[in-house]
């Protein structure tokens, strides 16, 4: 890969690894824009060379508005807005938005973070194709969208519950669908499972565990855990 | 004067039919008929002409492309409002790939577009390749290319005929399938499935090309244009196929936009923007090819933009047939590609690495990306999040049809029932990509 920062004399580049020196180039200059220029925005910068700025979601909108219209960004396309889960932390979820700008050949990512309770500003004023992607991350993840007057659910069958994206919500679901025959309708269900839910850690334990069995005193040693007597 | 205002309207309507050339519906369509003039009639003559009344569009009417359940208020032929409830395919593809390694994630995206498989594949490999941070061989990349063309005509001879199916035009879609069976048979020869074909690897593609497939291919692109002619023939001066799309469902540059249109659709709507030219994977920037482009924006337009599809990508596989050379096909790195059978029955280091292989997969380092290609329907991309174990922690899959299909509000209103047929057949669904 291609160092952006001291980039190495063109004619030992292919043409491709131009192009991606040039593009991150353009990509780091809009970053250093965006996080001197803007108070709001946590972080902007090249990860895995792609353009990703972090913010708080009560400052979205403002930073959405000035990424499509500013003649600096025109990021005229939203392609999607999806969310992550990470349980672990207070404020659970990632809302992710995919933008590209077919003028100036560049994609960003906006990130901002979410619970269950705080709702995220719709953008859907700025886009309005954010209406189902948002319906998506509200039916999958339980995020809230603010101003978004259609957040129903999208994906899931009618009369679902619960958030089947979260992490802790199972594979298997809670409920099954089934036609009964006898009754002559659909009927939901209880999930049984005729065998357990198998989850199958493969995992080498040569990597995963430090410690194996019966080497507890080597590694005690070995990491200075516990200071030798 | 409700007698004047009827005449009035009824000569209106007249008077429209006889413009020559009106495509523009709302001006078609009676005053009376507007939703906001209806609730006023209906208060000052206490007669309702035409009752607004909901139709269940689907999800097993043929025209709806799979099972799209589109609602629409209709006031009496005119769509008033389209109301699309998707999810009926909805099989939990995101949260299913949370729980499969890298490798066993791969054969879910032939299912999600089951129409263009190994373009799905692709962006899936991108994504995963960019994270690790490894590059396929060069022989690999073409054979990706090549594949990926011939699975853009695959999907496109399957749209063009089945929208031609849905106007009314029966001979297409016999021609095609044809078409499409030879097509089938190179996918078979390559992965041994005609429609899962789960080709595509992390680093490459999974078996090189078997002797004689790449003389096949040729001769079948040299016959190829020949069947796109025909195709033309058919449709593209056809004065029923005119009057089913020329002005049919137009969107205009900005509104494609707004919408997240991508692919065909976008460019029938005056961008020129296409994924393997602006931003080329693979060996995309190695060859030569035209991007069409059409302005007007409405079915009609969509279509031609497709036809002339075909032709870029004959050119495309041409070009690769001529440029590919005899090499290793994937990664040769047994962390990532799997060693050759028969190594595998000898040595014990390469049994160990396909066994590692095949239960732990390899570990993704920590990292995010989202990798878009150009499928034949248009941008599909993959937002990953690796956590650095053996799975991935998130895949978000955004799937091509998903905005094209939230337009069909915008894009049907004030239009007829028969043109709501011909707008979702142009704008190319498939549902399980659209519902995941």
């Amino acid at each position: 890969m291609a160092d952006p920062i001291t980039p190495s004399p063109e004619q030992a580049l292919t043409p491709a690894q131009l192009r991606a020196v040039r593009t991150q180039g353009g990509l780091g200059a809009l970053a250093f824009i965006l996080s001197t220029s803007l108070p709001e925005i946590y972080s902007a910068a090249l990860e895995g060379g792609e353009l990703v700025i972090r913010t708080h979601r009560d400052r979205l909108l403002p930073l959405m508005q000035m990424l499509r219209d500013d003649p600096r960004f025109k990021f005229e396309q939203l392609m999607d807005v999806c969310g992550v889960d990470f349980p672990q932390r207070p404020e659970r979820f990632d809302v992710v938005y995919n933008l590209l700008s077919v003028t100036k050949n560049l994609r960003a990512r906006v990130i901002v973070t979410a619970d269950e309770s705080r709702p995220v500003p719709s953008v859907h004023g700025l886009w309005p194709c954010a209406t189902w992607w948002e319906r998506e991350c509200f039916d999958l993840f339980g995020v809230l969208f603010s101003g978004q007057p259609d957040l129903r659910r999208i994906l899931t069958d009618y009369g679902f519950e619960g958030y089947p994206l979260r992490k802790d919500f199972p594979l298997t679901g809670y409920t099954e669908v089934r036609y009964d025959i006898e009754r002559r309708q659909i009927v939901h269900e209880p999930v049984t499972l005729k065998q357990d839910f198998r989850d199958f850690d493969f995992v080498s334990p040569w990597e995963g565990i430090l410690t194996l069995p019966g080497d507890e005193k080597a590694h005690e040693i070995r990491q200075i855990m516990k200071p030798l007597k | 004067m409700t007698d004047d205002r009827t005449a009035a309207t009824a000569e209106a309507v007249q008077e429209s039919e006889i413009l020559p050339g009106a495509s523009v519906l709302d001006t078609d369509v009676p005053e009376s008929l507007m939703p906001e003039k209806v609730a006023e009639a209906t208060v000052e003559r206490r007669t309702v002409e035409i009752d607004s009344h909901a139709l269940n569009f689907g999800p097993q009417h043929p025209s709806a492309h799979g099972v799209l359940r589109l609602v629409l208020e209709m006031e009496g032929e005119v769509v008033a409002r389209a109301v699309p409830h998707i999810g009926l395919l909805h099989r939990g593809t995101e949260k299913l790939i949370e729980y499969k390694t890298y490798q066993k994630a791969l054969p879910y995206f032939d299912r999600l577009d089951y129409v263009s498989p190994m373009c799905e594949e692709h962006a899936f490999a991108l994504a995963t390749e960019k994270l690790l941070g490894i590059e396929p061989p060069e022989r690999g990349k073409w054979i990706r290319v090549i594949f990926a063309e011939i699975t853009r005509i695959l999907n496109h001879i399957l749209n063009l005929t089945a929208m031609g199916l849905d106007c009314g035009a029966v001979t297409p879609a016999l021609w095609g399938y044809e078409e499409r069976e030879k097509l089938m048979e190179f996918h078979e020869g390559v992965s041994g499935a005609r429609f899962h074909a789960n080709y595509f690897r992390v680093g490459g593609v999974s078996r090189d090309m078997p002797a004689g497939m790449e003389e096949k291919i040729a001769k079948w692109a040299e016959e190829f244009p020949a069947w796109i002619d025909d195709l033309e023939s058919l449709l593209t001066e056809n004065r029923i196929w005119k009057q089913r799309t020329v002005g049919i469902g137009v969107f205009t540059s900005e509104q494609a936009l707004a919408w997240g249109f991508s692919g065909p659709c976008l460019r029938g709507s005056g961008v020129p923007w296409d994924l393997r030219r602006s931003q080329p994977y693979d060996n995309y920037d190695k060859v030569q090819f035209n991007v069409p482009v059409a302005r007007h924006g409405d079915c009609y337009d969509r279509y031609l933009v497709r036809v002339a599809e075909m032709r870029e990508s004959v050119k495309i596989i041409r070009q690769g047939l001529e440029q590919i050379r005899p090499g290793p096909v994937k990664v040769q790195d047994p962390k990532f590609s799997p060693p050759p059978r028969a190594e595998m029955k000898r040595s014990m280091e390469a049994l160990i690495h396909h066994f590692k292989l095949y239960t732990e997969g390899y570990h993704v380092p920590p990292g995010a990306t989202y990798t878009a290609v150009e499928t034949p329907k248009g941008e599909f991309g993959v937002y990953l999040v690796a956590d650095g174990s053996n799975r991935p922690y998130r895949c978000k899959i955004r799937p091509t049809g998903f905005s094209h299909l939230q337009a069909i509000d915008e894009l049907s209103r004030r239009t007829m029932l028969a043109d709501t047929v011909a707008i979702i057949g142009s704008l190319d669904l498939v549902f399980g990509e659209v519902d995941r």
